[in-house]
């Protein structure tokens, strides 16, 4: 049985414009101990499908398919029964670390109560436990920077302190929302270098978000692409590296800046915009920023095979290349 | 924290020399005198009068008399109540005004921050449009009409308190501190209901909701103190404003309070009496602004970091 699998994840928000599509028809699966990269520009639905899962999508917002945890759907659970997977068995870090942490309560406070309510330790033990842990994510002098509140972190500490917070009860998923946009190169570094430790000590599945497919080579297994609210593309790293087959993949790894080229190379961001999620086109969703559309795209494209374990959602065969 | 606090406390200096000039110059700008009345006194007697209360000197003596009188905390003689000093007309007023007034304080915040939660916790619902109308028609309606609506309901018809007066009683008490807090209590359920919502909707609620605490301890622990700051910074004007209100509400209940004294003063010309309440008023709100103020900051931990440095 996987870890978490997605069947028919639909998340959809009500607006005075009318419904938003942010996610149609997620499905996918992972296995304990497994990394996962989604990739997919901003605004694809990476986010909103994490929060469904976790039960935190906004108040206009309403999600149909099932999360199956273990097994069990997460999506029908009562809130007793989703709180005791919340936090211990599934931690999720967020994008935003300058507003995802309390500013009225110190960094402290705010790890401890993690360990506390789930693990039942002591205050002193909960303390304990969360120096350690910022001393993993290399907060510098972690016995005095606990009793500090977030805005006397910078910016990569507050995401250190989010990964700590996340990490405390060692989850055996941990859904990591961009969690290295906000930082600079070597910590962006540091942090991989931690999930991937965490991985092969505490066997942590990981999600890792991302619209940065150059993070993910070191630290995944497979990728997932979305679009529109829709996988795309998706197989392992080194196929969808090496052998990507639908065609906004192909533009995602061409906007990737590569050190192999000159400095000045001239970045491939894909032109146009993804469609309008109120209003979406029939057919391939891609359909007005793809070099290689046709007539065709006008019907749902159908997911073909790429090889084992890769498929793509696109009318062109392989050997149409 | 301690810098805040004195620097603030140097600031309302300018502020409260201000509300005396003010006050002390519209009076005297006031049509009429403390000894004009129907039946014309002699003008020896008048002039006696004038002499000993000082109203013979020019204004600016007059000024900077008071000036030096109020440094030494001592409001002088009334004019009306021949044998009372403003201080002992506060001393007796006061207490009764503060009770009213605490009384009613304590409810409007209590009550209104109970519906405020309430409210925002069951956002668009029954229960949310049914408080935010009421609290909408209790902003709306003013004092001088509910207070004898209440009477006529309460003590007229039902007969179950007194429709005024003052004993110090708890029944004597119900309805003048009720009318006094309704407008309060429901402009407090209506900024803590829109300052719950913003925090409950903010990134740090949705992160102390992914470590599966109890839906209870995110709001007691998380949302609570940055939802109240708001109404703690509204004690300040709140309490000003249940000043005002209670000149009325005193009038209408007939109760012994600073209120009722200040308006007997203002129709008396009772220069010293008008001039005392409002300077003591004046200091109590400014005093009350103050010690707001530090608790705002102390709850703030940015603000008191920013102190530290
Ligand atoms: N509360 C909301 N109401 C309406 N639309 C929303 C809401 N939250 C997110 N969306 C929309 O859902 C889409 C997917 O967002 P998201 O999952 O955050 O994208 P990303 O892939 O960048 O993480 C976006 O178009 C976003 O505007
Ligand atoms: S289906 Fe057509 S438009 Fe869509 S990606 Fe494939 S080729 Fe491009
Ligand atoms: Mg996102």
């Amino acid at each position: 049985m996987p870890l978490l699998e997605l069947v028919n994840l639909d998340v959809g928000f009500d607006t005075p414009e009318g419904e938003v599509h942010a996610v149609n028809e997620l499905n996918f699966s992972i296995e304990a101990g497994e990394a996962l990269a989604i990739v997919g520009e901003s605004g694809a639905g990476k986010t909103q499908s994490m929060m469904a899962v976790m039960g935190l999508l906004a108040d206009n917002g309403h999600v149909s398919g099932q999360a199956l945890f273990n097994g069990n759907d997460l999506l029908s659970m009562g809130a007793g029964e989703l709180n005791q997977h919340r936090g211990s068995q599934i931690a999720m870090i967020f994008q935003d670390p300058m507003t995802s942490l309390n500013p009225y309560l110190s960094i402290e406070k705010q790890m401890i109560e993690v360990v506390m309510h789930h693990q039942g330790l002591d205050r002193a033990e909960a303390h304990a436990k969360a120096v350690e842990m910022l001393r993993a994510v290399r907060i510098p002098d972690p016995e005095r920077r606990i009793g500090q509140y977030p805005h006397e972190f910078s910016g990569g500490m507050r995401q250190r302190a989010m990964v700590a917070m996340g990490l405390l009860c060692e989850p055996d998923l941990l859904i990591a929302d961009e969690p290295t946009t906000a930082l600079d190169v070597t910590v962006q570094a540091q942090i991989g270098h931690l999930m991937s430790e965490l991985r092969q000590t505490s066997n942590t599945a990981i999600i890792l978000i991302t619209h940065d497919l150059g993070v993910v080579a070191g630290l995944c297994d497979r990728v997932l692409v979305m679009y529109a609210g829709e996988v795309v593309e998706w197989g392992s790293v080194e196929q969808i590296y090496y052998q990507p087959l639908h065609p906004y993949t192909r533009g995602l790894l061409e906007s990737v800046p590569r050190l192999d080229q000159p400095d000045d190379a001239v970045l491939h961001a894909i032109p146009g915009n993804p469609p309008n999620l109120l209003a979406l086109p029939d057919g391939c969703k891609f359909r007005d920023r793809c070099p290689k559309a046709h007539d065709a795209c006008r019907e749902e494209p159908p997911i073909r095979q790429g090889g084992e374990g890769h498929s793509y959602r696109c009318f062109l065969e392989r050997t149409d290349e | 924290m301690l810098r805040h606090a004195l620097g603030r406390l140097l600031g309302v200096l300018p502020t409260l020399l201000m509300l005396i000039t003010v006050a002390f110059f519209l009076m005297r700008v006031a049509p009429g005198g403390p000894f004009d009345s129907e039946k014309a006194l002699p003008p020896e007697i008048e002039a006696n009068l004038n002499a000993k209360y000082h109203l013979d000197e020019s204004l600016a003596q007059q000024y900077f008399r008071y000036l030096g009188q109020i440094a030494v905390l001592d409001f002088g003689p009334s004019f009306q109540y021949k044998d009372w000093t403003v201080n002992e007309l506060i001393a007796q007023g006061f207490p009764v005004s503060l009770t009213v007034g605490l009384l009613a304080m304590t409810l409007a915040f209590g009550v209104g921050t109970l519906l405020g939660i309430t409210a925002a916790l069951r956002q668009n619902t029954g229960v949310d449009y049914s408080l935010m109308g009421l609290a909408m028609l209790g902003i709306s309606i003013p004092n001088f009409v509910i207070a004898p609506l209440l009477i006529l309901l309460l003590a007229v018809y039902a007969g179950w308190l007194p429709a005024g007066g003052w004993d110090g009683g708890f029944a004597s008490m119900v309805l003048p501190v009720v009318t006094l807090s309704l407008p309060v209590t429901a402009y407090v359920a209506r900024l803590t209901r829109g300052s719950m919502i913003e925090v409950l909707n903010s990134n740090f609620i949705r992160t102390a909701r992914a470590k599966g605490l109890p839906e209870i301890v995110v709001i007691r622990r998380h949302a609570l103190k940055p939802a109240l700051l708001p109404v703690i910074s509204f004690m300040g004007p709140a309490t000003a404003g249940m000043i005002s209100g209670s000149v009325v509400i005193e009038r209408i209940f007939s109760i012994p309070g600073l209120g009722s004294y200040f308006v007997q003063g203002a129709l008396n010309r009772d220069y010293t009496l008008v001039m005392g309440v409002v300077v003591f008023y004046g200091v109590l709100i400014i005093i009350l602004n103050f010690i707001v103020d530090l608790i705002y900051a102390w709850l703030n931990p940015k603000i008191r970091y920013d102190e530290k440095r």
